[in-house]
């Protein structure tokens, strides 16, 4: 039996279990049709061109694991961020773990999904904002039908979420093969500000496919800032959908950190639906042996006055390979936008391959867009010249890779965050670096 | 004297009609309209074919039935019906020429209007002009003068007759039969086109050039091209079209072919004017053209094209840089206006090792047009330090029109060098307002810039095409100010 059919026939078991009469019951049955109809995405898709999933949709994939798996908090301890106190949400093969979690309803409400589902407090929130800007891709559909757990972050005007806010999904390899979708709702009220650090980890060797959906409202002069960490086991795929809606003067910034797992795509569009707003997107992916990891963004400018900057970097080793596939478009009505997409590649071995297509589309006349791509070496000279220093060459390529790379680092707001994916950065190019920043 | 003001001036450029659209009426000798293996095999006959031909034509029909039209393009139109086109149509009046007092009066007449005068080119530029009139070559001169170098330059048709040896050797490997839908196509029903051989170590001493040119209402227009340049020779070609104002969509599907061997060099060059339908987009020609280069060991194929005409456009001129040391280049200026739709780029396939490869796409939207561009960058993983540079530079004029930017880069070698860069803006009101101060006005303004903009590419056509080029893009954005 296929994943496809197999997700199909749970469903049905699925929706026995639910309230007819939940808000989004609707948009379940019509995201079940909808992926019944279209199915995995394959590579005759044109978004798909250069990632094939056929490899992950392999396993026999256990959809609803059992609630019962739990962790020791010793044993992954090291996954948190540990040096600053932030609120957690933290799922173990994706059900929600009190025992490892630190929400709070205090002014700002970070807690679960299921609860926002379930609770009548929350209705007005969950219909003005739940799916609304998720586009009905087939990957993103079947998470609606399924979605039922995962973060409910809402921060109300004028207000701060006073500590940074970490969502974790472990695996535990309890089960054979798992799939999770989480699926998490972010709405930050005007004026607002939250700062949250995602990450996906396996704590085993049995394959994971996690299809997570993040939706993120950031209403007026709202600042979101959201990190993605990526640097799961060599045998869990995550396929990550991240859409974010933007009002006027709001400012968003989402780095995405890859550095591990098998196959990894992140699809993650801006829609800027009001003026001066300003969208940042910067990504570090660091491959090796055979990982592959697909960034496909979009920035959707459809009013005037705004900004969005895109800034990915990629180091490549072994066989590993990369996609980076952006989009900026730019509306009739969008005068005077500035938009800015750069890709810069490094290529370390001769099997590692790198596909970039950055892409403008635009409508307007008086803006100013451009994207530079490049992909190539280390320079040389500056190899020799940090050699002639003394510098050991593994030190002097590790530094250089390590320059390569700062730019993306140098806007992370959070410095024991920065610090920590230096040393990991630094663990990945297999150096100590001998210094903090 | 009254003031001349915008309103007035975009009343008239309305109303200012395709300056070359006029219709010959030469008595022709065409075909029923449809398309079927008759009708191939008695395009087939009609050109004299030997057996060989003939079922290459047929097999590249059968495979083109299962096809299916692409749509990725960046274009919208209504599809032509295949079953409605006739699919040869020759002047049927054909006795050969030995010179141009035989020629039949009313011909000579379009190409005066068209500002083509073949005995002004012939004294003047030292350019051999193979003028292709609905599909079939009626004058080839300086003939005599090539043949003395031993440079073959006739059309295709002559070419299957007399040198049958060089057309089987390379006919079909540079754009096979079953590369796309429209090459099929042109395959399978091709009328004419133009041949040239240049042999081992001989520079072409002149610049080679053909007009093509739409006559015969409901025609299609198939062209057939075929350049071979042999180990150490040189050649630049020259194509240009301009094409009569019709009310219902033509259809170009062409096929270019170019083969460089060892140490050779290729420039081929093209102007292409035709008709782009009127204001209200209504009418104009559909250009699908494949076309691609095949470098060897350290030759270069460097395309040039300016694209000012047709309703819609599709077309990659491309370069697969086979061998060591190769080179290809593409410079492009694409102008819309109207309701055009241009989809065009290229492709740099690097499959040797320090090849080389440069491309710079200039497109200008004006009107309520879309221009793409689409490009291809790939290096094989054996293709050693392997190095290119791209730039796609986009200017839109109003707000209704649009600039897309569809690169894909594809690198699997680690000493690959790539760079491309890719802007999007429109003319700056303070160069206008520069040139207005200094009593330039605002449609000489936009001119300037404009071809300030494309200089880059202009410099890189032949002189008789550079000043014709600068002329069309005049014409061409002509009433997009404001």
């Amino acid at each position: 039996m296929s994943l496809k059919d197999k997700l199909l026939s749970s469903y049905l078991a699925f929706e026995d279990h639910l309230e007819a009469d939940s808000p989004i019951h609707d948009l379940r049955t019509d995201a079940i049709k909808q992926f019944q109809e279209t199915g995995f995405p394959t590579k005759k898709e044109e978004a798909w061109k250069y990632t094939s999933l056929a490899k992950v949709l392999k396993p026999d994939y256990s959809i609803f694991p059992s609630p019962d798996n739990s962790i020791d908090f010793q044993q992954v301890k090291d996954y948190f961020l540990n040096d600053v106190d932030t609120y957690k949400i933290v799922f173990v093969d994706g059900v929600y773990s009190a025992f490892l979690s630190e929400t709070t309803h205090d002014m700002v409400d970070v807690c679960l999904l299921s609860s926002a589902l379930s609770k009548p407090k929350y209705k007005p929130v969950i219909e003005a904002y739940f799916n609304k800007v998720a586009k009905q891709e087939s990957l993103t559909a079947l998470n609606t039908a399924f979605a039922k757990e995962g973060a409910y972050i809402y921060i109300p005007k004028h207000k701060e979420a006073k500590k940074p806010i970490e969502i974790i999904n472990f695996a535990t390899g309890s089960e054979a093969a798992l799939m999770v979708q989480p699926r998490n709702l972010v709405v930050v009220g005007e004026n607002a500000h939250v700062q949250i650090i995602e990450r996906h980890q396996s704590l085993s060797s049995n394959p994971v496919l996690t299809n997570s959906v993040t939706e993120i409202f950031a209403e007026k002069r709202a600042i979101v800032d959201y990190y993605k960490i990526q640097n799961d086991a060599p045998t869990a795929s995550l396929i990550d959908s991240t859409y974010i809606a933007q009002e006027t003067q709001s400012h968003c910034k989402v780095h995405t950190f890859s550095l591990g797992g098998d196959i990894t795509r992140n699809n993650l569009q801006f829609i800027q639906k009001g003026e001066r707003c300003e969208s940042t997107l910067k990504g570090i992916t660091i491959l090796e042996n055979k990982q592959h990891v697909d960034h496909n963004t979009l920035v959707h400018h459809t009013q005037p006055n705004c900004e969005s900057h895109q800034d990915y970097k990629g180091i490549y080793a072994d066989t590993s390979t990369g996609v980076f596939n952006g989009k900026v478009y730019v509306d009739k009505i969008a005068q005077k936008i500035d938009a800015f997409q750069q890709n810069n590649n490094i290529l370390m071995h001769d099997k590692a391959t790198i596909n970039a297509k950055p892409q403008l589309e635009i409508f307007a006349d008086d803006v100013k867009c451009s994207h530079g791509c490049t992909i190539g070496q280390l320079d040389k000279e500056a190899l020799f010249y940090l050699r002639s220093r003394g510098i050991a060459e593994k030190e002097a390529r590790a530094l250089l890779m390590y320059a390569f790379a700062n730019n993306v680092l140098e806007s992370v707001s959070i410095p024991e965050l920065k610090t920590r994916i230096n040393k990991q950065i630094a663990a990945k190019i297999g150096v100590s670096l001998g210094f903090q920043i | 004297m009254g003031k001349f003001t915008e309103d007035d001036l975009k009343k008239e450029l309305e109303t200012k009609e395709y300056e070359y659209g006029f219709y010959t009426d030469i008595e022709s000798d065409t075909f029923p309209v449809g398309l079927n293996e008759d009708i191939v095999r008695a395009i087939s006959k009609k050109k004299e074919e030997p057996e060989w031909m003939t079922e290459w034509r047929l097999e590249a029909f059968r495979q083109w039935q299962d096809m299916e039209e692409p749509d990725w393009a960046n274009v919208h139109y209504e599809k032509p019906d295949f079953q409605n086109i006739s699919y040869y149509s020759a002047p049927s009046k054909k006795p050969k020429y030995e010179s141009l007092d035989e020629v039949d009066p009313e011909l000579l007449e379009t190409f005066n209007k068209l500002g083509i005068s073949i005995d002004e080119q012939k004294k003047l530029a030292g350019v051999a002009v193979d003028i292709v009139m609905d599909s079939v070559s009626v004058a080839t001169t300086f003939k005599k003068t090539l043949a003395e170098k031993g440079i073959i330059f006739c059309s295709i048709s002559e070419a299957i007759k007399e040198h049958p040896e060089l057309v089987k050797k390379y006919i079909g490997t540079v754009v096979p039969r079953t590369d796309n839908f429209y090459a099929a196509l042109n395959s399978a029903v091709f009328s004419d086109g133009s041949f040239c051989y240049i042999p081992k170590g001989v520079k072409c001493p002149m610049e080679l050039s053909t007009y093509f040119r739409i006559n015969q209402a409901g025609t299609g227009q198939f062209e057939r091209t075929l350049v071979i340049a042999d180990e150490s020779s040189y050649v630049s070609y020259l194509e240009g079209c301009t094409a009569p104002m019709r009310d219902e969509n033509q259809l170009h599907a062409a096929v270019v072919e170019l083969i460089a061997l060892d140490d050779a060099e290729i420039k081929y060059s093209t102007v292409q004017n035709w008709f782009p339908g009127n204001k209200d987009g209504k009418g104009g020609v559909y250009n699908f053209v494949t076309k691609r280069g095949l470098c060897e060991t350290n030759s270069k194929i460097s395309w040039t094209q300016v694209e000012t005409g047709s309703a819609v456009t599709w077309k990659y001129p491309s370069c697969i840089l086979k061998g060591d040391h190769s080179i290809g280049e593409f410079y492009s200026i694409a102008v819309t206006n109207n309701y055009q739709q241009a989809d065009t780029g290229t492709k740099m396939i690097h499959l040797g090792k320090n090849t080389r490869s440069t491309i710079i796409s200039k497109g200008i939207s004006a009107g309520k047009s879309q221009n793409s561009y689409r490009g291809l960058v790939k290096i094989n993983s054996r293709a050693d330090n392997a190095r290119n540079f791209s730039q796609c530079d986009s200017l839109l004029m109003g707000n209704e029109c649009g600039a897309h930017t569809f690169p894909y880069i594809e690198t699997s070698n680690k000493s690959a060098q790539i760079e491309h860069e890719a802007t999007t803006s429109k003319i700056g009101e303070d160069q206008i307002f520069y040139c207005n101060q200094r009593g330039i006005d605002t449609e000489k303004a936009i001119a300037l810039i404009v071809n300030g903009f494309s200089k880059e590419v202009l410099n890189k056509l032949p002189m008789e095409f550079a000043v014709e080029a600068q002329k069309l893009l005049e014409i061409s954005l002509e009433g997009s100010v404001g």
